[in-house]
């Protein structure tokens, strides 16, 4: 039996080995290619014109190369060769469409070759007005990030063929806009860039809001994004949202791995263990969002990434700037005003003026949102009224929209009972 | 958001579907798997069935790890499920379009409900 079991697990480590060196080439491909993905489709995309065939094209670049790289090697240059490959496809399907229109073949083209404001003006494209939320999300993630439509789909759980009938959708709708691979002139710019920081911050949501152990081979859709967002930074170094959107995105995902339990419960802030967060991220974020604030006009990106940081800074719960944190949210209702900003101004009130206050805020805020009867809740358990705040915990619990909340809203009225 | 948009077979819609004439059902079967098509179409269809009749259904159940299959329970059940699109859209507004197009919308109602997700706020 013992021989029996050993002979076993020695195969399996064998072939375990085996297994990780593949991978390990494969992850360094993967890396490769998801980096050059952007670069390869902006060219094609430029020099012939249709971002769609373009993406197409590339897209089919990228499956030969994640096949035939791992095992015969990166080439010198991988972004040439996938750009070679991409044209030649495009030119091959041109060829194809021409010759069924009985026209002349197209002449060889030179190949196209990378350009710096290149990233900027896909990244622009993918997120284009005409196209609908899920839309630009899809669309970035393939164009930009690189990832294939079967990556994507897992990542969102939604069907492969949903996804890819976003993308296509999303490239028709940009060729019927009469999008062009070009920057937009430079009044529009602002406006555009606002859409794309947008569609980066629910990119992250979506991962941080998803991936909460359910599935091993689920992507890392936050860790997408804070890449993306870096990517941002790094061709824009003066958007002073850009960096606050990173920083937020590094001071919140610092906390992930005290967020949840391994049964997937929400863990509240003031329950984290908070040496679990992640201290590296924390003093990137922190740097990033002092380096911002001292630069750049404030925006509401780099306000809730300072309040992120508050939190962060904290050693306990206890010791949290709340003052800081309300001066900072009241800044925040006036940048960009919502039901949720409102909500945590009125959290962030008790913690400085205590419950009743803060519950007489609540009543005078008239909010309609499912989440007040969570906030009523709390702050009546504060105040010491157990009996209505164990009914309004159950009242949220009904109300939400959120499994691991439910849960969490469930066992604080049972906790009352 | 995913949406469930629930579709209840009850004495209402029997009795709408008595008074159908044939082309009227013909048109009706062809409206649900035209709606199926556009939603598929417009990337927001995860997954769309009509189901077999409850005499069909089998219930299960496990006592002391035994797994006990059976036809019942037998009571008439005056309403039951009778399909669903379980669909991938933005928000609500989006679902209730979605919805509006079912054909059973027309002659009785249908219900569209909001899926739990695994988001959680952190306060």
């Amino acid at each position: 039996m013992g021989v029996l079991t050993n002979a076993h697990d020695y195969r399996m480590g064998r072939l375990t080995n085996a297994h990780d060196k593949r991978m390990e080439r494969l992850t360094g491909v993967e890396d490769l290619l998801r980096t050059a993905a952007p670069q390869v489709l902006a060219a094609v995309a430029r020099r012939y014109g249709d971002f769609g065939a373009a993406e197409d094209a590339v897209q089919e670049a990228l499956i030969a190369a994640a096949r035939q790289w791992p095992d015969e090697g990166v080439p010198d240059n991988p972004a040439a060769w996938l750009i070679r490959v991409a044209s030649r496809r495009h030119i091959e399907t041109l060829r194809s469409e021409q010759a069924r229109r009985r026209r002349e073949a197209l002449p060889p083209d030179p190949a196209p070759a990378v350009r710096g404001d290149d990233e900027l003006t896909l990244l622009l494209l993918c997120c284009h007005p005409a196209l609908t939320p899920p839309a630009q999300v899809a669309l970035t993630l393939r164009a930009v990030g690189g990832l294939t439509t079967a990556e994507i789909a897992r990542a969102l759980l939604i069907p492969e063929k949903t996804v890819g009938q976003r993308i296509s959708r999303a490239k028709q709708r940009i060729r019927e806009a009469g999008a062009r691979f070009v920057l937009p002139p430079a009044e529009e710019i602002g406006e555009r860039l606002a859409g794309v920081r947008q569609v980066l911050y629910l990119i992250f949501n979506e991962g941080s809001t998803a991936s909460s152990g359910t599935s091993l081979h689920r992507l890392e859709l936050s860790g997408e994004a804070i890449r993306l967002t870096r990517q941002l930074r790094a061709l824009l170094p003066s958007d002073g949202e850009v960096a606050g959107l990173l920083a937020l995105m590094l001071l919140t995902d610092a906390r992930r791995p005290a967020r949840t339990r391994p049964d997937g419960a929400l863990v509240p802030l003031a329950d984290q263990d908070r040496s679990r967060w992640d201290r590296t991220a924390i003093a990137e974020g922190i740097s990033i969002i002092t380096d911002a604030l001292q630069r750049f006009p404030v925006g509401s990106f780099q306000v809730q990434a300072a309040i992120a940081a508050v939190h962060d800074e904290a050693p306990t719960a206890e010791a949290t700037d709340w003052a800081q944190i309300l001066e900072l949210y009241r800044l925040l209702a006036v940048l960009s005003p919502g039901p949720m900003v409102t909500l945590n101004r009125i959290v962030a009130l008790a913690e400085v003026d205590g419950p009743l206050v803060a519950l007489k805020a609540l009543d005078a805020a008239e909010i309609g949102h499912y989440r007040v009867a969570a906030v009523r809740a709390h702050l009546l358990e504060r105040s010491g009224s157990l009996d209505a705040a164990r009914e309004e915990y159950r009242t949220a619990a009904r109300l939400t929209l959120s499994l691991p909340e439910r849960r969490y809203l469930e066992a604080r009225a049972a906790r009352l009972a | 958001m995913k949406y469930l948009i629930l579709i209840q077979s009850n004495p209402r819609s029997l009795a709408a579907w008595e008074k159908m004439s044939d082309a009227e059902r013909m048109a009706f079967g062809r409206d649900h798997l035209k709606l199926s098509e556009q939603m598929a179409d417009a990337g927001v269809l995860v997954a769309s069935e009509g189901l077999a009749d409850p005499s069909l259904a089998t219930w299960v159940s496990v006592r002391d790890g035994r797994t006990i299959p059976s036809d019942g329970p037998f009571a008439e059940v005056k309403e039951h499920l009778a399909g669903f699109y379980l669909i991938d859209c933005p928000a609500l507004d989006d679902a209730i379009e979605w919805a509006s197009r079912v054909p059973d919308a027309r002659y009785t109602e249908v219900e569209v409900r909001p899926v739990l997700d695994m988001s959680g706020w952190e306060f």
